[in-house]
């Protein structure tokens, strides 16, 4: 793989066209009724849909920060990243949360840091923002389905923000919490929809992990705020660990004494665990995780297939928090 | 319209839209224009494809029973012959595209992950039922044919189970797949109880 220079991915405008097309290709394929059994049914509503393509999409805008310089890895197009999501909150198919999630409201928002810290705060839209410097940081994220991509993130560490409201002696954990508001988030309204969740969503760290220099809160990529689909306005990223830990459009942050629940988990503890690290060794019940597809650009005879690192390649940053432990076990 | 019309515009229907459809959708995957994940896409394509035709093989005979349209019995075969070919292109899209021709992953996750071992035997089925359509054979074999047909029950009920095993955690579509099964099967309810 060849580096690539940042800058070669500013201009996106093609990139954006390109999602327009990616979308109308599979309403194509909807419409046809055949993806999926749901579809069946609205190939009218489809139809409608299709002539009238100019749904208003969410508009992001560009953000200041310090940019990476290269990285070794190729990364995944825009429109991709864009356009693929698990944000069951949005629906179930990769595509759902692009498609449902552009009249998002993010602006007013609100980020309640509370829970075992000296100076609790809360942030508003415009704090998201300002408060803390930005860069860019260029990472892997592996989806626990064994598909990854290479994302260049906007954000800031989330050690900044732990270390501005000081967490007293007793906070172990970190626990936060996705928005809940069914009124626009149609999978939190139907069970169907949400892929029988329950919601908020919810996610947890042990402290450590959280002050690791590598855990991200992030709020834009490739240069510009977050898209809706992929957690605006603001959301984790935790390169190291399993996509589902890196939970996005977050209301609140707490610092805790005991491990908080988590939702994959408590939807399936055998196929879930709290601490999710990307681990080659140990492989989901019903499929693999010793190689994952990376997405980036290529159709269908793309040799996509690489190896899965220990730590998702993180390793020397990450291993030593985990040295005692049998990971194994602790999945 | 004489039977024989209708016959073969039906069949003229089933072949421009089974073809139609896969052509289109490998196309555009070929062109990395079906979203960004082209393989994951062809696999429910093919997938999905696979088991709503045998499904419509299955209406079949109910419907000629019912409405006394014994025409209709022409084209279940192009119907079977048509979701065994999506089902092939899934297994082979697997390897080629998602295990990447790596031999003994795919061994490896026939034999280690239950979804696809359920996958493999429904394949199989599909297979020897594709091979025994051919007329010679079916004359040949008698009244073992209709024996044999009858794993086709096994071979879809499989392919859902197969299907609902696959998915995260989002299940009303295989139920509702299900269901259409158990609405189909029950038309044949005595097929199964004489036995
Ligand atoms: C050796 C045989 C088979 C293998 C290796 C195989 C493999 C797979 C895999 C890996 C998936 C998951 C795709 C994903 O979610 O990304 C899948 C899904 C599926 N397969 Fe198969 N399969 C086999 C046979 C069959 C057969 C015979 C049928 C139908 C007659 C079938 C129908 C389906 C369906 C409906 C899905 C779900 C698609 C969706 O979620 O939209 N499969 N298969």
């Amino acid at each position: 793989m060849k580096p690539v220079k940042y800058s070669k991915y500013n201009e996106s405008e093609n990139q954006v066209t390109d999602e327009k097309i990616y979308r109308d290709r599979r309403q194509v394929l909807k419409s046809l009724g055949f993806v999926g059994a749901s579809s069946i049914l609205a190939p009218y509503a489809h139809g409608i849909d299709w002539f009238s393509s100019n749904k208003k999409t969410f508009e992001t805008s560009p953000l200041k920060y310090q940019a990476a310089s290269s990285i070794a890895d190729t990364l995944t197009p825009e429109a991709k990243v864009i356009s693929h999501n698990n944000f069951y909150e949005f629906g179930t198919a990769k595509n759902d949360p692009a498609e449902n999630a552009q009249s998002f409201k993010v602006d007013p928002w609100t980020l309640e840091i509370s829970g075992e810290c000296e100076k609790p705060i809360t942030l508003n839209y415009d704090d998201l923002f300002t408060t803390f410097d930005l860069q860019e940081r260029i990472y892997r994220f592996r989806c626990v389905e064994a598909w990854s991509m290479v994302i260049p993130w906007i954000g800031f560490q989330l050690s900044e923000l732990l270390k501005k409201v000081q967490p007293t002696s007793r906070a172990k954990y970190v626990a936060f919490e996705t928005l809940f508001d069914p009124q626009q988030m149609p999978g939190q309204k139907s069970r169907r929809i949400g892929g029988g969740i329950d919601y908020p969503y919810v996610e947890g760290l042990r402290i450590d992990e959280a002050q690791n220099p590598l855990t991200l809160l992030s709020v834009g990529l490739y240069g510009k705020t977050l898209p809706p689909q992929n957690g605006a306005p603001i959301r984790l990223v935790v390169p190291w660990k399993y996509g589902f830990k890196s939970i996005k459009s977050i209301v609140k942050i707490k610092l805790v004494e005991k491990m908080p629940p988590t939702t994959w988990n408590i939807l399936a503890p055998n196929e879930y665990g709290f601490y999710a690290n990307v681990n080659p060794q140990v492989d989901h019940p019903r499929w693999s995780q010793a190689s994952e597809r990376r997405i980036t650009t290529g159709g269908l005879l793309a040799r996509n297939r690489v190896a899965t690192l220990p730590f998702n390649g993180y390793g020397e940053q990450v291993a030593h928090l985990y040295k005692s432990m049998d990971l194994r076990k602790f999945y | 319209m004489s039977n024989q019309h209708k016959i073969w515009l039906l069949k003229l229907i089933i072949h421009l839209f089974s073809m139609g459809l896969i052509s289109l959708t490998y196309f555009n995957a070929l062109n990395d224009n079906l979203g960004a994940d082209p393989v994951e896409a062809v696999l429910h394509f093919t997938g999905i494809g696979a088991i709503n035709l045998l499904l419509l093989s299955l209406v079949i005979s109910p419907l000629v029973r019912q409405w006394k349209l014994s025409w209709l019995m022409q084209v279940r075969r192009l119907l079977g012959l048509y979701a065994f070919f999506y089902a092939l292109c899934h297994v082979l899209s697997f390897w080629a595209f998602e295990i990447q021709f790596n031999v003994s992953l795919f061994f490896e996750e026939i034999i280690e992950r239950p979804y696809i071992t359920v996958g493999l035997v429904s394949f199989m089925l599909l297979m020897a039922l594709a091979i025994t359509s051919w007329s010679k054979i079916k004359r040949k074999m008698g009244k073992s044919w209709q024996k044999l047909h009858n794993w086709v029950y096994l071979a879809i009920t499989l392919a859902v189970i197969h299907f609902y095993w696959s998915v995260k955690s989002d299940l009303t579509e295989p139920l509702i797949y299900f269901i259409i099964l158990v609405v189909l099967l029950s038309f044949r309810k005595n097929k199964f109880i004489r036995k």
